[in-house]
């Protein structure tokens, strides 16, 4: 249903010209959020009144989760929005020191809901940006509010949002000793949760594809640890390794889609294998005696990030998307494993162990510029938000009645939070923007 | 010391699995334990509780390391003496790890140990053909506690019997 999304511009006139004064920076964190103001949006007609609120209330739950925004209540307003054309009353939002506007109206027509909005920068007494206008199926209508939040965000940080995502996350159930583990997809705020398998086989670590539309996943269904790819829409499966005598895990997409790498442990050695899927052809990437595993791409394909013990304990290293020989870029004090190449191409995320403790961190791809995010019992598994700004791992409690459940933090180490499921979660995959 | 440990563990083990109501509903095991409440069986030396109980199911691992030490070289030739006595049955060596890892390395880990148990056994003269090795990484916790006393008894290999009519 959201494939019928309308993406319209309907003033294209307004303060385009203008280079916008309203700025947050997000590189360096952010201490003091910026306050802004989000008037219920206006019903034209009366089957909208609840979407009105609805939606407002998750553009502004998106915004205030990044830890850049402060929502000013609405008790505090002295003007009201009742009529979306009407022109703004700067004073009155300055006066309660809203830095940011947001105004927008929402009307039904059958199954099919379309929210206009229109972002302020209120001390400088205009709009910014245009208006714009999404259409799309009621049921989908939080999609809707992601977007017009990622609208706003992207405004005012010059950065493309995240909140229109989902993420691929382990459910997890039960006693420790016995966890139950099935694929489950959500909204990336923990919205719409789907279950995509039962959980009478243990499943690992699933990755999304660069269109959002398949998982790759590791599962025991067969006894042993196998890959497989699964159609999110369907939930239909497919097994892509299952030669007796050996494990497959790991696998992760590259970047074209077509093309997997995976661990393959044969003889009690795992190495790392590259698979055509279309063929179902694989390929030896290394081979070494040591463990070879947890491989991630760069964004543009030409490179894999992976954690090797070669050395005699697990470091990162980098290869040609080819194979070949590979450069070690971690060189602290600890252990490094999980590695992920962030989307904008820049930094890698990984896991840290170190004197009993595990962190989530983030490094340059030569390996300088360390910085450690969390620190906890074990925190594992960092994933990428789409825009590189955000990373999700999980974290687990110590002792007998210990659980798995989604954090995120951003990348500045600010802003650590749980992410809300149903039940615990471990291994989370971010999809990309919009899928 | 550690052995009066173990025969502790079992015990405790024995009594799990005599209150579990369901306790196959792991499908291809992974408990860690063969599973077995018939206590009188143990005397009988051709039977698989035997070999659970008395010759020992497992063997434990140092932190990271696969390395078969003269502990474990002990109970395995047991085991591959019982397994060359008893040629009816083949076993599944599941290899695990403590919870001190991150996933993937675990994974790999405790296929390391479950294949030095089945090359220890196959130089004892056991055929290959009857051991199959699976790893369950950190999924499969014998023991709760996030301490070494829990975690000697996770870093391990079991030896569970496939065709065992307990």
């Amino acid at each position: 249903m959201f494939r019928f999304l309308i993406f319209t511009l309907f003033s294209i006139n307004a303060a385009l010209a203008q280079a916008a004064p309203l700025r947050i920076e997000i590189k360096n964190g952010v201490i003091e959020p910026l306050p802004f103001a989000a008037p219920t949006f206006v019903a034209e007609n009366s089957a909208a009144n609840d979407l009105a609120q609805d939606l407002v209330n998750v553009v502004s739950q998106d915004l205030v989760g990044t830890g850049l925004f402060r929502q000013i209540p609405q008790s505090a307003f002295i003007s009201t929005v009742t009529s979306f054309a009407s022109p703004i009353q700067y004073a009155d939002w300055k006066a309660i020191n809203a830095q940011a506007l947001l105004t927008g109206a929402v009307g039904t027509d059958g199954k099919t809901v379309t929210v206009k909005f229109r972002v302020y920068d209120v001390f400088a007494n205009q709009e910014l940006g245009a208006g714009l206008k999404f259409s799309g199926s009621q049921d989908g209508w939080r999609r809707i509010a992601h977007k017009v939040a990622d609208v706003v965000y992207s405004r005012i940080t010059g950065e493309s949002g995240y909140f229109d995502s989902r993420v691929v996350y382990v459910a997890e159930s039960g006693n420790k000793g016995q966890r139950r583990k099935r694929l489950a997809i959500m909204d990336y705020d923990g919205a719409n949760v789907k279950y995509l398998t039962g959980s009478d086989d243990i499943v690992l670590a699933p990755r999304f594809s660069p269109t959002g539309d398949r998982v790759l996943y590791t599962s025991y269904e067969t006894g042993h640890p196998r890959i497989y790819v699964m159609d999110v829409g369907s939930a239909t499966r497919r097994v892509l390794q299952n030669a007796p005598g050996t494990m497959s895990f790991a696998p992760r997409f590259a970047p074209d889609g077509n093309t997997i790498v995976y661990s393959l442990e044969q003889g009690g050695n795992t190495d790392i294998h590259l698979m055509n899927l279309a063929s179902g052809q694989s390929r030896r990437l290394t081979n070494d005696a040591s463990i070879e595993t947890a491989p991630s791409f760069s964004p543009d394909g030409s490179q894999i990030v992976f954690e090797s013990d070669r050395s005699g304990s697990q470091q990162l290293y980098i290869m040609s998307a080819d194979g070949g020989a590979a450069k070690r870029i971690s060189f602290g004090d600890g252990r490094y494993g999980t590695p992920v190449w962030s989307p904008r191409g820049d930094m890698i995320a990984f896991t840290k162990q170190s004197k009993g403790r595990f962190h989530i961190g983030v490094m340059r791809t030569d390996g300088s510029e360390e910085r450690l995010l969390t620190a906890s019992f074990l925190d594992e598994g960092p994933t990428w938000s789409p825009n590189g700004r955000v990373i999700m791992f999980t974290r687990e409690t110590q002792g007998v009645t210990g659980a798995a459940n989604l954090y995120s933090v951003d990348i500045s180490g600010r802003n650590l939070k749980p992410v809300p499921t149903a039940s615990g979660g471990s291994d989370p995959a971010w999809s990309p923007l919009g899928k | 010391m550690k052995k009066i440990y173990r025969a502790a563990f079992l015990v405790t083990a024995l009594a799990l699995a005599a209150c579990s109501n369901n306790p196959g509903s792991y499908a291809g095991g992974g408990s860690g334990a063969n599973g077995s409440d018939s206590a009188a069986s143990v005397s009988d030396p051709t039977s698989p509780a035997y070999f659970q109980q008395t010759i020992g199911d497992r063997v434990f691992f140092t932190v990271d390391q696969s390395a078969v030490d003269a502990e474990a070289q002990a109970v395995l030739r047991a085991q591959a003496d019982w397994l060359l006595s008893n040629s009816e049955y083949t076993i599944t060596i599941e290899g695990h790890a403590d919870e001190q890892g991150t996933r993937e390395y675990n994974l790999a880990l405790g296929a390391r140990r479950a294949n030095a148990v089945r090359e220890y056994l196959t130089s004892l003269g056991v055929s290959a053909d009857r051991l199959q090795t699976v790893s369950y990484g950190k999924e499969r916790p014998a023991e709760l506690c996030s301490a070494e006393s829990c975690y000697s008894m996770n870093r391990r290999a079991v030896s569970v019997l496939n065709n065992a009519n307990f």
